[in-house]
């Protein structure tokens, strides 16, 4: 398969790049790892004009501490989160995810500004975004702006970025220390996208409460989504088994998946409730009050 | 479309070329430089028999551009074998343990599996599993595969090679 003809161009310039993607409107689309762009144009459901080629740009690279949250330049790999020290340390649940998303040689291409700006629903990272709370850095020729992960995205491939628009990093604030956290995915195989996953992010008190409970939800919507009543109903719980099977209801009750070949929709939606109940028990063991 | 110069090394020699921009890296090696080892599979990313190796990530060139690897340092399983013409540690390990029926997941297979060992020198069983699951072999089954590649490990290590038991 042989995609249609296009234009290159590598920008070494958040400035370049964005002064290209003007230059060239519509025809133009930036490139990550393209493991999701290169496909679609390979069976030409995607005909840009111009590549702006996003991996000359040092500047979206890297992962760093700034005050209680962590950026991670957009560019950076899935398998650089996996062998970051630091994400290890502060935010473990982004290496169990990255772990899960394709196979090796996708995770050595594939950047995290991509598998959340795609605004794909099979995507795991938007889940977890929600879930922790993230904020995404846009920036445009007319500036910069920031936009919450859990106001970013507006149905499948529609997003808050403009036409113009590149994601730049991505700035988490970091879960307090003896947080648990869990990301459950449930595929097919290697390299398949979720038939449903769940990812939590949850702390305790000494007393074995829960203190604070968050909850994305991947490809069971058109979006991912963000299970707000579903975790508030646990906070105060010691997670007994009623008020969980209360709190996975209310995640399923938000899902609209599609019937597809992973599935009828039924079947998906008790499976974000079995990914669910998996998450959550898996980060009540990790929690430390 | 215009035509765009690249410049990469390729088994230790530089290369430059004039390619489209849309040429993709797998077609430019098999096509320009009839390096056919890398194989043609799936074309959509799954299969992995397009595994090349590329400033030192394994990386599937079905789903790259050729112009995205100016500047690269590229290794296919034509560049594998010792300078001296011996074979490498993993291609040994893949004739003596049967490692492969076909064929054709080879050189996929081996080029990733030098990826897997430069990081990893002593993987165990359910690491190597892990690390070669984006390449797919239709017919051994794996298991000679994993043990071709605990062959070459021990090997790489100077240690003997011990086959698991059944």
């Amino acid at each position: 398969m042989i995609p249609g003809p296009f234009a290159y161009h590598r920008p070494t310039s958040v400035k370049d790049a964005l002064a290209l993607l003007a230059d060239l409107g519509d025809e133009a689309r930036p490139l990550a790892g393209g493991h999701s762009l290169i496909p679609m144009m390979k069976l030409r459901l995607a005909t840009p004009g111009h590549l702006v080629d996003l991996a000359g740009v040092a500047d979206l690279k890297g992962i760093r501490a700034e005050g209680g949250d962590i950026v991670i330049g957009a560019m950076t790999t899935q398998h650089e989160l996996v062998g970051s020290d630091l994400l290890a340390r502060k935010i473990p649940i982004l290496r169990e995810t990255s772990l899960l998303i394709a196979d090796p040689q996708v995770r050595y291409v594939g950047t995290l500004g991509g598998n959340v700006a795609n605004g794909d629903p099979g995507n795991d990272m938007p889940a977890v975004m929600l879930c922790l709370g993230a904020t995404y850095h846009v920036s445009g020729k007319g500036g910069d702006r920031r936009v919450a992960a859990r106001e970013f995205y507006q149905g499948a491939y529609f997003t808050a970025l403009e036409p113009g628009e590149i994601l730049s990093a991505i700035r988490i604030p970091v879960p307090v220390a003896g947080h648990g956290h869990a990301y459950q995915k449930l595929k097919r195989k290697i390299g398949d996208y979720a038939t449903a996953a769940a990812a939590v992010v949850l702390t305790l008190k000494g007393g074995g409460e829960v203190a604070s409970c968050s909850i994305g939800l991947t490809n069971v919507a058109e979006t991912p989504l963000w299970a707000e009543d579903a975790a508030n109903i646990l906070v105060g719980s010691r997670l007994d088994a009623a008020t969980v099977k209360q709190a996975v209801a209310a995640a399923e009750a938000i899902t609209s998946p599609a019937s597809d070949q992973r599935g009828p929709a039924q079947y998906r939606t008790k499976m974000a409730g079995v990914m669910l109940a998996r998450a959550l028990a898996r980060a009540k063991e990790r929690a430390r009050p | 479309m215009a035509k765009t110069q690249i410049s990469m090394t390729v088994n230790g020699a530089a290369v430059d070329a004039l390619v489209e921009p849309r040429t993709l890296l797998i077609h430019f090696l098999r096509e320009q430089l009839n390096l056919t080892g890398p194989h043609i599979g799936c074309d959509t990313s799954h299969c992995g028999a397009c595994t090349i190796d590329l400033d030192g990530r394994s990386v599937k060139s079905c789903t790259m551009f050729a112009v995205q690897a100016i500047g690269a340092d590229i290794r296919t399983i034509e560049g594998m074998a010792n300078a001296d013409g011996t074979l490498h540690a993993l291609q040994e390990g893949f004739r003596e343990m049967h490692g492969l029926q076909c064929g054709f997941c080879t050189p996929g297979m081996i080029v990733r599996a030098y990826r897997l060992l430069q990081e990893n020198a002593s993987p165990s069983e359910e690491e190597i599993r892990f690390g070669i699951s984006g390449n797919l072999c239709r017919c051994t089954g794996y298991q000679n595969i994993v043990k071709a590649i605990q062959y070459a490990a021990a090997k790489l290590n100077g240690v003997p090679f011990q086959e698991a038991a059944e």
